[in-house]
């Protein structure tokens, strides 16, 4: 019986291996494979990192990418107090109304406000950045394959040769890790650009790191709470495993008593 | 309480002497005398005789059930909160995962649930293909498994394009494209089903109508697949015919117990999926709100329909890739009359088991060739119609098409040809491998009963401890 439930579970491995979506490769570079907090099991949104990233996203990438799936209410979750949360929805004028008069007006974000997108449509966005439309980064850590990985690769790859041939034209820059290896988005990230409040030194590297954190929290804010619940949901099953394992074997092993010969004469 | 001797005139029982027990019993008794569910139920799943010597591949059914009723209670509660409308879906679907309570769960549990579905349906079936539990007195209870098979496929697809991502828009248009394949009556059974001239927003709206009601014709089936199953009892691993009470035991307490042990294993799979790799058995791209402007560069259907998709792909014509896909379904129906041998169990037919073997492995590679991008040919042809204007200009986000290769194309031929001799060997197992075996294979003895079968194998299990 232990020989044919190690075979079970066995087919069950080999056919959800052969479930993997067999995602095709593409031309582009494999990412980088970088050691997240936020990997495993066990992995926690670092928060430091997170805030951090979210300076980023504020002073370099808020220019031409939205984030419109986050309430400045959700800030909270990485850290921020329910002031400086209210702090940073301030920041943003938020289009409301109409009013009495029949009036849209502007106001200072409130906490139940989403990020405002930096254009006001998809034509506006084109327009502003020769005919290339910067995606909203809401759901991007969910939205490429290897997201997390992929997204810290393009940001930090900008200077690393791609395949020959591949000639970037004017409003054009090469990456090795976008598909095709050439995309409409300048360099976002140069040392320095960001001057991080905890001292932390911003190197493309650290920005990319911190940025990608940022992101991966707003693609999956239930993430922690999601791997804590799996644990417990894990234990409880074993356990359950366990007790239906010995049930089973101590109400099955009742039928040894029964003999068929016996039975056949009555 | 004297009133209630008014009534007792009525009903036929004997007057409770103590003990609220009796009083349940006695209403329970009341009641199944009027509508006899209990009696049925117990008669279903608690005296059922069920051959003693079944294994654990047999615990798929009940799982298969468990996954039904999962799909079911995930879905209503998601449909509560979903809006089916082009612009509305993907956001509904993100205020789901971010702001309902425990939306993330229910929707994770719900696309991995699907999967899950799959997994145990398939091998629910390949373990009826071992055993032969299609033959006879069972070939309706086969068939009624296969339209189940059927109908959950077209669920599925319909339920992917609820979210409105990338895939789900694409998947749509490139299957609903298929039945433009049939001369004469295509393009208009497609307009029919889009309800419009794309997929738009009348498609997503009858395909969540669609999507909400046929699980509950899948529940019918299954209460007709149960009725069948019981009308001459299950097969079991040695496919000879119980020939008395001491080849059977009660459903209750054997086989409940066992399916628990099941079901708890088996949410342990579910569970590993649903809380740390959500997502792994999806496509990055449906989190990419549709746009029917730019075209994914890969289009695939979800895992459990690669091996149906690579046979579709594999037949350089539209109309018969379709009929070949379609027809790897119906195949299935008409199944036990191409193995006509009489033993049911692959165990005791040689030539039959190495044959299922191969068409299992055979199974695993068409899959597996349907997830590649072999099929650049068809998919640039596909897009190509849709990536230029009128005047043959490239639509925005299509640019980089043109600059595709041609080389590359040829990289990928041997692909294809690894799904044509996969998607030939599928039609060959059904049509000349099981009649040719059934004819000419020499089975071996098969054991007089169950029950001394199962003797034997204790007393020498037994004697080895």
């Amino acid at each position: 019986m232990k020989r044919s439930l190690i075979t079970l579970l066995a087919t069950t491995a080999i056919m959800a291996g052969a479930a993997l979506p067999a995602l095709a490769a593409t031309d582009a570079q494999h990412p980088k494979h970088v050691d997240w907090a936020f990997d495993g099991p066990l992995g926690r949104v670092d928060q430091q990192s997170a805030q951090r990233g979210l300076q980023v996203y504020k002073e370099v990438c808020a220019a031409c990418h939205g984030l419109k799936r986050i309430a400045f209410r959700n800030l909270t979750a990485i850290g921020f107090s329910e002031a400086e949360a209210k702090e940073i929805a301030k920041g943003y004028t938020v289009t409301d109304g109409p009013n009495d008069d029949g009036e849209m007006f502007t106001r200072p974000g409130i906490l139940s406000d989403r990020f405002v997108p930096p254009f006001a449509n998809e034509k506006a966005a084109r327009a502003a950045n020769g005919g290339a439309y910067p995606p909203d980064l809401s759901l991007m850590i969910k939205a490429r394959p290897n997201g997390a990985n992929y997204v810290y690769s393009l940001l930090t790859g900008y200077d690393e040769p791609v395949h020959e041939g591949i000639v970037a034209g004017p409003g054009q820059y090469t990456n090795p890790y976008f598909p095709g290896g050439i995309l409409a988005m300048a360099p976002p990230l140069a040392s320095g650009v960001v001057t991080y409040q905890d001292g932390t030194e911003a190197t493309v590297a650290q920005m990319s790191h911190d940025v990608v954190t940022f992101l991966q929290w707003a693609a999956e804010p239930e993430m922690e709470q999601r791997k804590q619940m799996g644990i417990k949901v894990m234990v409880f099953l074993a356990i359950m495993t366990v007790f239906f394992y010995f049930a089973k074997k101590s109400i099955w092993s009742r039928l040894h008593f029964i003999k068929p010969q016996g039975q056949n004469k009555h | 309480m004297a009133k209630t001797s008014k009534s007792k005139a009525l009903v036929p029982v004997t007057p409770a002497k103590s003990g609220l027990s009796k009083k349940v019993s006695d209403a329970a008794e009341w009641f199944d005398y009027r509508l006899p569910l209990i009696s049925a139920a117990k008669h279903t799943a608690y005296e059922y005789p069920t051959p003693r010597n079944l294994n654990y591949w047999w615990n798929f059914g009940s799982l298969a059930l468990i996954c039904l009723i999962v799909q079911i209670v995930t879905g209503i509660t998601l449909a509560m909160h979903y809006t089916a409308h082009t612009h509305l879906a993907f956001d509904s679907v993100e205020h789901i995962m971010r702001d309902v309570n425990y939306g993330w769960l229910i929707r994770y549990s719900h696309a991995v649930g699907a999967s899950m579905f799959f997994i145990v349906v398939f091998i629910h079936m390949f373990r009826g293909l071992y055993y032969g539990s299609y033959k006879s007195p069972r070939e309706v209870l086969w068939w009624l498994g296969v339209v189940i098979l059927i109908l959950m496929m077209a669920t599925a697809f319909m339920g992917y394009v609820l979210p409105w991502g990338q895939m789900s828009f694409w998947g749509a248009t490139v299957i609903t494209n298929l039945f433009s394949a049939f001369p004469l009556i295509g393009e208009s059974i497609v307009t029919w089903l889009w309800g419009g001239f794309s997929v738009d927003n009348p498609t997503l709206n009858r395909f969540f109508a669609l999507h909400y009601l046929l699980p509950f014709v899948i529940v019918g089936v299954v209460a007709l697949h149960v009725v069948a199953l019981h009308q001459h009892g299950s097969n079991n691993p040695l496919g000879i015919d119980a020939k008395g009470p001491q080849d059977n035991i009660p459903f209750h307490p054997y086989y409940t117990v066992k399916d628990f042990l099941g079901f708890s294993v088996f949410f342990i799979v579910f569970a590993f999926f649903v809380f740390f790799a959500p997502n792994y058995l999806g496509h990055p791209d449906n989190y990419i709100e549709a746009n029917p402007m730019v075209t994914p560069a890969h289009i695939v259907p979800e895992w459990y329909f690669l091996p149906f998709y690579a046979i579709l792909r594999a037949v350089p014509d539209k109309l018969l890739g379709v009929l070949a896909m379609f027809g790897s379904l119906l195949i299935l129906f008409v199944l036990p009359w191409l193995d006509f041998s009489k033993v049911r169990a692959a165990t005791f037919r040689p030539l039959f088991k190495i044959a299922f073997w191969v068409f299992a492995v055979n199974c695993l590679i068409l899959g597996y060739a349907g997830g590649q991008s072999a099929d650049w040919g068809v998919i640039i042809a596909f897009v190509a119609e849709r990536a230029v204007d009128a005047e043959g200009n490239a639509l925005p986000g299509t640019a980089w098409l043109l600059t595709i290769p041609a080389g590359g194309l040829a990289a990928w031929l041997p692909d294809i040809s690894v799904a044509r001799i996969t998607a030939f060997y599928y039609f060959f197992h059904f049509l000349v491998l099981l009649p040719l075996i059934s004819r000419r294979e020499v089975p071996l003895p098969l054991p007089v009963s169950i029950a001394e079968s199962v003797t034997a194998k204790e007393t020498s299990s037994h004697s080895h401890a």
